[in-house]
């Protein structure tokens, strides 16, 4: 397994609240990891801490090491923006910034000079959304609101705008949790034909998705890592009581 | 049917007392604002002419029945637009500040206190804090001095009206443009402030309305005068004091141009008002709802 993240030791605090416990694992690179379990085991806040998105929170206290490709992104020497553009994030809902479909995708490739003219941003642009399935629909009105797009459609805009940065790493917060079925659908077949290019995390609480989905699985309860290992393996003949009962629907 | 017959009950009875009483507010509200107009009109129309609007007065403002008061519209637009200029220079990056890096925090809180004490302060007390100033500095009534005393007049009003609508701002958007590796510093300026652009834009109206109408703070710090304003250093006119003067004259033709004046400055605040109404209408197209 060529391991791309690697979490060693990590705690994590909200106030005096301990929300992760002693976290141990490796996510292979170029597979789906899916982060699985039941509500508030902790599996956003694992996720979160892949980003440092947790550091947005007041009050939150992390102890360990994320390391990715080796680099612990909490070290002090170490951009933060640098970090979050390696490591792109779809979110639960999605959110369009308050610009055109075009300046969506734009917009990151422009913070961080991605292009030289705007040739090159209007040919990136057609390709990032053509990755995303959303092309088709969105090239004739590209400099509507992304707003006026379905929460489906602004989902893969979403994606496409997180594409067009260049990350390595997507993580995705139940990215379909709030998606009609077919949009759903739409954004899983995305992942999976992306998954050769990128390391992919996925939290979800359905057991369906996870199974259709994950090369690789982890299963957390309360705030620690019961179980981690290929899919094959932890979903046929899981080794722990307590991912069994999950995975039979007793959680 | 008996079930679809209405009961005069006693919570029937209480929400239609509640809904006349709220109708006689709305009448009484919308009644005053047609009042004021009315009388502005019926009263101002008849002096309005092309001379009002062109011309400087003859024979003085207080007393003179010719000419116009070209002095006081040129005056108010100077002294309103400086004001609003200079006090949105300030209160754009007070209001990014308290939302950037403030937030809620105890200093926060402070400085949107002491914004909410100097709203309440009234204009002349400016005035005279202004009036003070330029005895102690030695400078004379002056258009500058008007604009810098409108400008800490509307700073408070911009500046926490700005703070309100960015405060706002859907935190989901922010976590978005955080997300693509954004600094804070560009999601302020390229993702806050387009949102907010339409709030902005009518936090900088507020402010431009009420220094367009004040008249007790240049009173004391831009004088009047019969001349058009052509230096920062010399005083001006200003139309709610023409209002002032003219309606305190004792003859009844100088009172009906004070009614005249009151007319040009209502229009100029509804142009204005209804010019952004439009602007921030077509600024609105992309922000998140």
């Amino acid at each position: 397994m060529d391991t791309h993240i690697q979490v060693k030791n990590l705690n994590v605090y909200y106030g005096k609240q301990q929300a992760l416990k002693d976290i141990n694992i490796e996510i292979p690179k170029n597979q789906i990891t899916v982060i699985m379990g039941p509500s508030g085991c902790g599996k956003t806040t694992l996720l979160k801490s892949l980003n440092r998105f947790l550091e947005l929170t007041d009050g939150t206290r992390i102890e360990g090491e994320v390391l990715v490709d080796e680099q612990n992104i909490y070290a002090r020497e170490v951009d933060v923006t640098e970090v979050r553009k390696v490591v792109g994030l779809l979110a639960q809902r999605p959110s369009p910034l308050p610009m055109s479909i075009y300046d969506n995708v734009v917009y990151g490739m422009n913070i961080h000079k991605l292009k030289k003219d705007r040739k090159e941003y209007k040919a990136a642009v057609r390709h990032y959304l053509e990755i995303a399935g959303l092309w088709d629909e969105v090239h004739k009105r590209m400099h509507d609101p992304a707003t006026s797009l379905s929460i489906g459609q602004q989902q893969r805009l979403c994606l496409a705008r997180g594409l067009a940065v260049e990350p390595e790493i997507i993580l995705g917060d139940e990215p379909t949790s709030a998606l009609d079925p077919i949009s759903s659908q739409n954004i899983e077949s995305r992942l999976i034909e992306l998954k050769q290019q990128y390391t992919t995390v996925i939290v979800t609480h359905t057991l369906r998705q996870a199974k259709r989905l994950a090369d690789y699985v982890i299963y957390m309860y309360l705030g620690e890592v019961i179980e981690a290992g290929p899919a094959k393996e932890v979903f046929s003949n899981p080794q722990h009581e307590r991912t069994r009962a999950y995975l039979e629907g007793q959680i | 049917m008996g079930l679809m017959k209405k009961k005069w009950q006693r919570r029937h009875i209480v929400e239609a007392f509640i809904k006349f009483m709220m109708r006689v507010s709305l009448v009484i509200v919308a009644g005053a604002l047609g009042l004021i107009l009315w009388i502005v009109i019926v009263r101002g129309l008849p002096a309005l002419s092309w001379d009002m609007v062109t011309k400087i007065p003859e024979g003085g403002y207080y007393m003179g029945k010719g000419g116009g008061i070209l002095n006081a519209i040129l005056g108010s637009l100077y002294l309103a637009a400086g004001g609003t200029l200079l006090a949105m220079i300030f209160s754009v990056p007070i209001a990014m500040y308290l939302k950037t890096y403030l937030g809620e925090s105890k200093w926060g809180h402070y400085v949107r206190l002491s914004l909410d004490v100097l709203w309440g302060i009234p204009s002349i007390v400016y005035g005279a804090f202004g009036f003070t100033l330029m005895i102690a500095l030695g400078i004379r009534a002056s258009l500058l001095a008007g604009i810098i005393i409108l400008a800490l007049i509307e700073l408070p009003i911009m500046t926490r009206a700005m703070d309100e609508v960015i405060r706002r701002m859907p935190v989901d958007l922010e976590h978005a443009a955080l997300a693509l590796g954004s600094t804070k510093f560009e999601v302020a300026l390229r993702v806050v402030t387009r949102q907010m652009l339409p709030g902005i834009t009518t936090a900088i109206l507020l402010g431009f309305g009420r220094g367009i109408g004040d008249a007790a703070s240049v009173l004391f710090t831009a004088g009047y005068t019969d001349r058009i304003p052509t230096s920062l250093m010399r005083p001006t006119a200003s139309l709610p004091l023409a209002v002032f003067f003219q309606l305190g004259s004792p003859y009844p033709e100088v009172q009906q141009r004070g009614y005249a004046a009151a007319l040009i400055l209502t229009i100029i605040v509804l142009a204005v008002s209804l010019g952004s109404r439009w602007l921030s209408a077509r600024l609105n197209k992309y922000t998140i709802k």
